[in-house]
């Protein structure tokens, strides 16, 4: 008798009401879900987003400084005497952004806002930044160690291809007063507490600075925290706000 | 739990379609705007200075 029950039974959809198992389960499968989605977006997402949105207030900050110097040129430095001292801004206030940074090697529209010191949320976070300077180090054409942080990867993926640069390539350091080109030099891979790399001459305590120099660091290898990844360059020319290098002429202004 | 979920949203199946979509997009919304910038502001810095 049993048996003829059971194909009656099996008849229609089976109608299970909520299990523990059930629940469990599910909820299980929501969490990876969110895990993943979480993955996605901070890997990815995020960056990309970010990303746009730096680049964007990077062109606005630095078409905005151009226009400026072509409605009142300022004057060439004089090239006849070989050694002229580029100027020098004034200290900026903690947060402002005092300079435009590009990067040819890093993509043909990288640029980024410089913002006065490297907290985490108000520059190297920030959706209008990416890249601080610290606070404590020179500033653009100025004798010492102009010291720039940012993002590896993740928020921005800033310098996510910094560890690509080759010997000889330009920085060009853009600020109200003209372009500050310096030219890449050497990498240093060091502990994140060697702060001997934002010396004036960089890793000498002894020295007394004559060169101008530029560092970059950021966070070695992608996706982690555990190394920081130090690129050097030296200070090379100056050239007065209007006269656009002609490396980035074509990326100036764009992605705005 | 899910099929619950499905059981006790009214109208025909698009209906249901629909607002189980609706529901999507605000709670990925919520998470793209709040959770997830939150939860990677727990995991610790993954900064690229240098300092003591």
């Amino acid at each position: 008798m049993a048996s003829e029950e059971t194909p009656a039974r099996r008849r229609g959809r089976p109608r299970r009401g909520l299990t523990v198992v059930g629940v469990l389960g599910e909820l299980l499968i929501t969490a990876g879900v969110l895990v993943l989605l979480f993955l996605g977006w901070q890997v990815w997402w995020n960056s990309l987003v970010l990303a746009g949105q730096q680049t964007s207030a990077a062109a606005q900050q630095s078409q905005k400084w151009v226009n400026d110097a072509m409605k009142a040129p300022k004057p060439a430095p004089d090239t006849a005497t070989a050694q002229v001292a580029p100027p020098v801004l004034a200290k900026p206030a903690p947060y402002q952004p005092f300079a435009v940074l590009y990067v040819p090697r890093l993509g043909a529209d990288w640029k980024r806002v410089i913002r006065q010191t490297v907290d985490t949320d108000r520059v190297l976070n920030s959706y209008t930044a990416g890249v601080g300077h610290y606070i404590d180090t020179q500033l653009p054409g100025q004798v010492g160690n102009f010291a720039v942080a940012g993002h590896d990867s993740g928020w921005g993926n800033t310098f996510i291809d910094l560890s690509k640069l080759r010997i000889g390539d330009r920085f060009y350091v853009q600020t109200q007063d003209g372009w500050y080109t310096y030219t890449f030099r050497n990498f240093e891979y060091v502990q994140p507490s060697a702060v001997g790399v934002l010396l004036p001459v960089p890793r000498q305590p002894a020295e007394t600075p004559v060169e101008r120099f530029m560092t970059i660091t950021t966070c070695n290898p992608p996706f982690h925290a555990g190394e920081r990844l130090i690129a050097y360059s030296v200070f090379q020319a100056f050239a007065p706000p209007q006269d656009v290098p002609s490396e980035i002429a074509a990326a100036v202004g764009q992605g705005g | 739990m899910y099929a619950a979920l499905w059981r006790v949203l009214p109208g025909p199946w698009w209906v249901r379609l629909l607002i189980v979509l609706a529901i999507l997009v605000v709670v990925l919304f919520a998470l793209v705007t709040w959770v997830f910038p939150w939860v990677d502001s727990l995991l610790g810095p993954q900064e690229g200075t240098v300092g003591p």
